[in-house]
């Protein structure tokens, strides 16, 4: 069956006068400036409209109003470089003169304007909005405010504003709205897509699978109430019960028996983020069912239908960019704002991560530089509404000047063989070829991948490892993070490597030719312009690279002088106090193992042996007890030394330090402790360990903070705590009070721990080290960049294979059988003389 | 039958492998024809009577003193000193040597009704002994008759009350010891003298002195100058302890000096292969040894350590004199002699050794790098009279695993002595401006006093034990040793006998003569 295509609109108007005459005096209103399509806009009429003036819709922050963010977030980018170094000390009132920033938030109605905003609206004579949520897994009721409802919103606005305007400009015409959308309202559609608005084209009687755009009935106003019930009703499931135990149990899995306050947290932010996904897979499978590829092509394509049906009598053109990259001259080559959807690809390419990415050769890609796209917004701002009523604009390449993506991922691969970026180890990164394959078997290979991924680092993380056998654990969740966000990649964007639809630009190049041939120089909006080749090789990739900030250049040089600058930092006189973990951090011992060998210390041989059977037989509950709760555990514990003479226990600690502990300690975190203590630091033990048992430690520390056991009249143990346990936030706290107390600043601080339990004490100092980390630790130290260090015990230490007090030979009964037996044996090495018998 | 003398072997093409001790291990070497085995004398006989010769000793002393008997009395205040756990090597059967004198000493003083003694284990700034090691040195009756009521003591050398200071020798030194020592009315020294240079002034001088007082004797330039320190005339070491020895006589502590001397039974009977001469194996002794070292290779090093450590030489008394200090001790160091003299004629080019898994540092612990440089170069290299076995200029070859392992518990020091002094310098002279921070480090003097941990200061001592084998020799080189750890010695590693020549013909050129130095048992070169 032929399509039945209206026909295209006919350009309209004669020749346009230059734009920046067109303009003179025109004040345009502008949404969106923060990001990079409005940047670039602000930046071109500030630098090549001379005598317009601008003013920006700025959503205030809790510090910064509108104005002050807008010098932050838009003058002070290096977007105006160009423009500063031009205008040299004149550049500030140059901006202060012509710009002005009103305080506002298109996701409110009346765009959250005061009096005064609306009154300066009804001063514009052009709006321009490019306000848009533009992420393209945006969760659903976010892409719904910004993108569906946001140009109404706008509209509305300038609706009423309008009278006002009347009254204070009866001279000059009503406000003219240019909303920015985007090319990709065609969705899945195949074939020519004409610059032709929804509507109008219903209007004119097409249906749907015959036109050149999506043109399925959508009923605007139930998708918006959908959308919003659904945050709600995700809010109130995610609250329920045994959600939230999910949640709990989740934050315990990511870091262990942390302490309620940062469990608490972590829960809270699984449940936020399990929200937000729900609802970014609400977006994507209504998108996806309607006939768009993702939420937010939905939401824009739906956005330019309410708007033209609810305010179709304002003057409106809208503009619609396909994949806006990096500048092709304007302000400079290759400037670009923030990471946009290809380089994160690009950049995973380059890193090797990517294997294949799915898309035929043969199809386009449609690129289109940003300058071209701020053109063509000015040239539609100077050649005002068409009189006919709501017109398009599609601003892309494809059809005049396509890039192949065969081409481009020529180009891509040639590049990065030329200019490789470089492992942590200094060795250039060779880039994959790719063979392009179909999106199914790529997609089926991630998840496989980031399945395998997932399970190893699960049951990894289970087992009790420590420093690099941790390492690797966190090297697995780097390595799955890396193959989730591939996996990502091409869920999101692999509709677009496949994209059909032919995006048409004849309205364009026909406003091109109305400009004047200056014009046409220097506000070019003629994709034709743009040479693929250079436009990749000379423009894009360099800037990508250069934001990425990989390594390009090879030597093992900066990850050892990173190690070495945070020991340097760490080692500095001017830190102020060092903390340490006892347990795994300076010693690989614990408490039970203490208990053991305390208790059994004067058994005899044959009932220590049953004696550490039983506690060994207990080791999986109380290992269990101690990940749960680390004070209940020691509360818990410590009441088997009810009833135990204080006194005794004292003198033996020293045994047990001297011949368990030292024999199990880390020489180079003593070495450490004492280094701190040369620079001149405080230093301060925090440990679960009780006081007898730490008491030969004291030497090393200007401070010790343990639990103490209480003693009856006796002086026998009471098995009660008369100093609690500092374990989890109490750790922090300790910390924070003896800082305060000795007027020390803890972000000169230093704090050494070993597992993910300790976080709140390591998150409490502005220098954390990770010792030996358990893996949830070292994966988060990862994760932030925090100094692990990997200490050891030493070589030679005589340990125990059991945790049982010595055997004392000489008064031991069973020894002395033992060797009668082997006397009478004759065994080798035992001549039966008489002095060996005496 | 009187037992043979020492005796040099020249390897010929007939010569069975040479048995190098390698740690807790052994490897047959061919040694290059030409080459020279110096082995020990064969054991002495031990006395018949142990027990009837002490009593003779200590009722017949030597030079100008009263019989023992004679020199106790009721009331008075008697300490009796014994060298700590680094003698013998290996530690001895029980019962131990130490055990024997003592109870005699004990005797004595109970009919003299003597009731204020004090035992002091003359520790200097070696780590104290823990309970079983005091039980094995002293035996049961007296542990436990001393020990629980505090009378059992371990001297110590940072205890500022417990010490005294004597005054400076003419040279300027320092003498600082044990006050309840000094302060008695009659120290009782009990000596084991198995090797020349224990013993005499150096008992007491050294082992109940404080490191203000040993560090005139024990450094660099005193050590280079002992050439050597088994040859007590030609030992500044020695010097600077009779010195010393003289003012604390002049001082008027009066020091009744028992020494003993052992034979060089070393090994038990199923380890014996190892003292005899190979070409004189029997199938008994070859099948033992090929047991023995097939085992060891499939037992992991820690359990290697352990069985070795366990071993209890069955070495016995072969003599015992006291008396005044300096007539007892020329009279023991002949008989040192005696039993451990081999004459050599002529130096060597190359001098091998094979290091065992003991130096007196390392009983019931391991050996760790700085130790294996200790024995090799200070004990081992230091077995001579005359001259050193090898020419100056000369290669060391050494054979021994030197692991990259310490013992945290008896050397806490060491291990940051090998991680920030010898990563520096392997210059003994160098090292030196270390040396405060480790001696007065408060965490190593925490750990000597209440644990069983060397001084901070001593890795520094055992590095001065080498400086005079440092300064005469051309190259040092470890076979089989753990490469990272013999390079930080400043050692050159080689994985084979064989290789290890060829790196020393670099030195010595090719051709070399060679002189394989063959112990334990324990021998003393006369070189001329």
């Amino acid at each position: 069956m032929p399509e039945v295509q209206p026909p295209p609109e006919p350009p309209s108007g004669g020749p346009l006068p230059p734009l920046a005459e067109a303009l003179a005096g025109q004040r345009i209103f502008i949404t969106g400036a923060t990001g990079f399509l409005g940047t670039a806009l602000v930046e071109r009429l500030l630098r090549a409209v001379p005598d317009c003036r601008v003013v920006l819709l700025v959503r205030p922050t809790r510090r910064l109003d509108a104005l002050a963010r807008a010098q932050r977030e838009i003058i002070r980018n290096d977007c105006f470089d160009r423009l500063r170094s031009e205008l040299g000390t004149g550049f500030a009132d140059h901006v202060a003169e012509r710009l002005e920033a009103v305080a506002g938030d298109v996701t409110q109605d009346g765009l959250g304007l005061d009096e005064a905003g609306r009154r300066l609206l009804a001063d514009c004579d052009i709006v321009i909005h490019s306000a848009a949520s533009v992420a393209f897994d945006s969760p659903l009721d976010s892409a719904v405010e910004v993108n569906l409802l946001g140009p109404s919103r706008v509209a509305a606005a300038i609706k009423a504003a309008a009278g006002l305007r009347a009254e204070t400009h009866p001279d000059r015409p009503p406000t003219h709205l240019i909303p920015v959308s985007t090319a990709y309202v065609a969705g899945t559609h195949q074939g020519d897509a004409s610059e032709i608005l929804a509507t109008t084209a219903m209007a004119s009687g097409a249906r749907a699978r015959t036109h050149s755009t999506v043109t399925t009935e959508v009923d605007i106003a139930g998708e918006v109430e959908s959308a919003r019930r659904l945050r709600g009703d995700l809010g109130a499931e995610s609250r329920r019960p045994e959600k939230l135990q999910k949640f709990t149990k989740q934050a315990r899995g990511d870091l262990g028996a942390a302490g309620t306050h940062l469990l608490a947290e972590r829960a809270e932010k699984f449940r936020e983020d399990w929200v937000r996904a729900q609802l970014v897979e609400a977006g994507r499978a209504r998108a996806q069912a309607l006939g768009w590829p993702d939420a937010y092509a939905f939401t824009k394509a739906l956005g330019e239908r309410n708007l033209v049906t609810h305010h179709g009598t304002l003057p409106i053109t809208v503009v619609r960019p396909s994949i806006i990259e990096s500048a092709l001259a304007e302000p400079v080559p290759g400037w670009i704002r923030g990471f946009r959807m290809a380089e994160p690809i690009i950049v995973s390419y380059a890193r090797g991560l990517l294997k294949e990415f799915p898309g035929v050769p043969e199809g386009v890609i449609d690129v289109i530089p940003v300058d071209l796209v701020v053109a063509a917004l000015i040239a539609v701002a100077a050649a005002g509404p068409d009189p006919s009523g709501p017109t398009v604009y599609q601003v892309a390449s494809g059809v005049r000047n396509p890039l192949r993506y065969g081409q481009l991922v020529g180009l891509v691969q040639q590049w990065f063989t030329d200019h490789p970026i470089y492992d942590a180890d200094g060795q250039p990164i060779v880039v994959p070829e790719w063979s392009f394959p179909g999106r199914g078997r790529v997609q089926r290979q991630l998840e496989r991948a980031t399945k395998g991924l997932a399970l190893a680092e699960r049951l990894l993380g289970t087992l009790p490892v420590r420093g690099s056998r941790a390492d690797m654990v966190a090297r697995i969740e780097e390595k799955r993070t890396l193959a989730e966000r591939a996996h990502g990649y091409v869920e999101l964007y692999g509709a677009y490597t496949e994209t059909e639809a032919r995006f048409r630009v004849d309205r364009l190049l026909a406003l091109s030719d109305r400009m004047t041939p200056e014009d046409r120089a220097a506000f070019c909006i003629d994709p034709a312009a743009v040479n693929w080749d250079s436009y990749v090789e000379e423009i894009h990739l360099p800037s990508v690279v250069d934001h990425a900030r990989v390594r390009t250049s090879p030597g093992k040089s900066v990850v050892a002088s990173r190690s070495d600058r945070a020991t340097a930092a760490i080692l500095d006189p001017a830190r102020h106090l060092a903390a340490f973990d006892l347990e795994n951090t300076l010693l690989a011992s614990n408490v039970v193992e203490s208990y053991t060998w305390l208790a059994t210390r004067h058994l005899p041989v044959g009932e220590r042996a049953k004696f550490t059977a039983r506690i060994l037989r207990e080791a999986p509950s109380l290992l269990a007890l101690d990940r749960r709760d680390r004070g209940d555990f020691l509360r818990s514990f410590y009441r088997r030394y009810e009833g135990a003479p204080a006194e005794l226990l004292r003198a033996d600690a020293w045994d047990l330090f001297h011949h368990l502990l030292l024999a199990k300690s880390f020489p180079a975190g003593f070495a450490r402790v004492r280094r701190h203590r040369a620079l001149g630091h405080r230093t301060v033990l925090i440990t679960g360990a009780l006081d007898f048992v730490v008491e030969p430690l004291r030497p090393l520390f200007d401070e010790v903070v343990c639990p103490e056991l209480g003693v009856d009249a006796e002086g026998r143990f009471t098995g009660r705590l008369d100093r609690l346990p500092p374990t989890g936030e109490a750790r922090a706290l300790v910390l924070a009070e003896y800082a305060a107390a000795e007027s020390l600043d803890l972000g000169e601080s230093i704090a050494y721990a070993d597992s993910a339990s300790d976080l709140p004490l390591l998150e409490c100092v502005g220098f954390p080290v990770a010792v030996n980390p358990e893996a949830k630790l070292a994966a988060i130290a990862r994760r932030r960049g925090w100094h692990v260090e990997h200490w050891e015990k030493a070589g030679g230490g005589a340990r125990p294979p059991l945790p049982m007090g010595p055997v004392n030979l000489s008064t031991s009964r069973w020894w002395a059988r033992f060797e009668a037996m082997l006397d009478e044996l004759g065994a080798p090495g035992r001549d039966r003389t008489e002095e060996s018998r005496r | 039958m009187s037992p043979r003398p020492g005796f040099i072997l020249e390897v010929d093409r007939s010569t069975p492998p040479t048995l190098f001790w390698h740690g807790e291990r052994f490897s047959m070497e061919k040694l290059p024809v030409g080459s020279r085995v110096i082995y020990a004398p064969e054991p002495e006989a031990a006395l018949e009577d142990p027990i009837g010769a002490i009593r003779h000793a200590l009722e017949h002393p030597l030079g100008d003193s009263p019989p023992l008997s004679a020199r106790l009395t009721a009331g008075m205040k008697l300490t009796i000193a014994f060298d700590d756990i680094s003698l013998p090597l290996p530690p001895m059967r029980r019962p131990d040597i130490r055990q024997l004198v003592i109870e005699q000493v004990l005797d004595l003083a109970a009919e003299a009704g003597v009731d204020d003694v004090v035992l002091i284990c003359a520790l200097a700034l070696h780590r104290r002994m823990t309970a079983a090691e005091l039980r094995h040195a002293l035996g049961d009756r007296i542990y436990d008759a001393f020990e629980p009521q505090g009378l059992l003591q371990q001297h110590d050398a940072e205890d500022p009350t417990n010490l005294v200071h004597l005054g400076l020798t003419d040279q300027g030194e320092d003498v600082e010891i044990n006050k309840r020592a000094a302060e008695s009315d009659l120290l009782v020294y009990v000596n084991i003298n198995l090797v020349a240079m224990d013993g005499g002034h150096k008992s007491v001088a050294t082992g109940l002195a404080s490191y203000k007082s040993l560090r005139h004797h024990h450094n660099a330039k005193v050590m280079t100058h002992s050439t050597s320190f088994m040859d007590q005339h030609k030992s500044e070491l020695h010097s600077s302890n009779w010195r010393m020895g003289r003012l604390i006589a002049a001082a008027g502590v009066k020091v009744f000096q028992i020494e003993t001397t052992l034979n060089s039974d070393t090994f038990p009977e199923q380890f014996r292969f190892l003292q005899r001469r190979e070409w004189e194996w029997s199938a008994k002794d070859r099948a033992t040894y090929l047991g023995a070292s097939a085992a060891l290779d499939r037992t992991p090093s820690k359990l290697a350590r352990n069985i070795f450590q366990s071993i209890k030489a069955p070495h016995r008394m072969t003599s015992v004199q006291a008396g005044e200090v300096e007539a007892v001790h020329a009279q023991t160091t002949a008989n040192v002699y005696r039993q451990q003299l081999v004459a050599v004629e002529g130096q060597t080019d190359i001098l091998t050794m094979g290091l065992p898994y003991i130096c007196p540092y390392n009983v019931n612990s391991i050996m760790n790098p700085i130790l294996v440089a200790c024995l090799g170069l200070g004990y081992f290299f230091n077995l001579y009279r005359g001259k050193p076995l090898v020419r100056e200029g000369g290669v060391l070859i050494m054979s021994h695993p030197t692991p990259w392992e310490f013992n945290p518990v008896h050397h806490p020091s060491y291990i940051d002595f090998f991680e920030q002094v010898l990563s520096q310098t392997t210059d003994p002279a160098e090292i030196g401006k270390y040396e405060e921070s480790f001696a007065t480090d408060p965490w190593y003097i925490h750990l000597y006093r209440t644990g069983n941990a060397y001084h901070g200061v001593h890795p520094f001592y055992m590095w001065y034990w080498c400086a005079h084998a440092l300064e005469h020799l051309g190259a040092v080189i470890v076979v089989g040793g753990d490469r990272a750890a013999v390079r930080r010695l400043g050692f050159k590693p080689a994985s084979s006998m064989a290789d290890a020549l060829e790196m020393a013909s670099d030195v010595v050129g090719r051709d070399p003569s060679l002189t394989h130095l063959h112990t334990p048992p324990v021998m003393l070169a006369d070189v001329t």
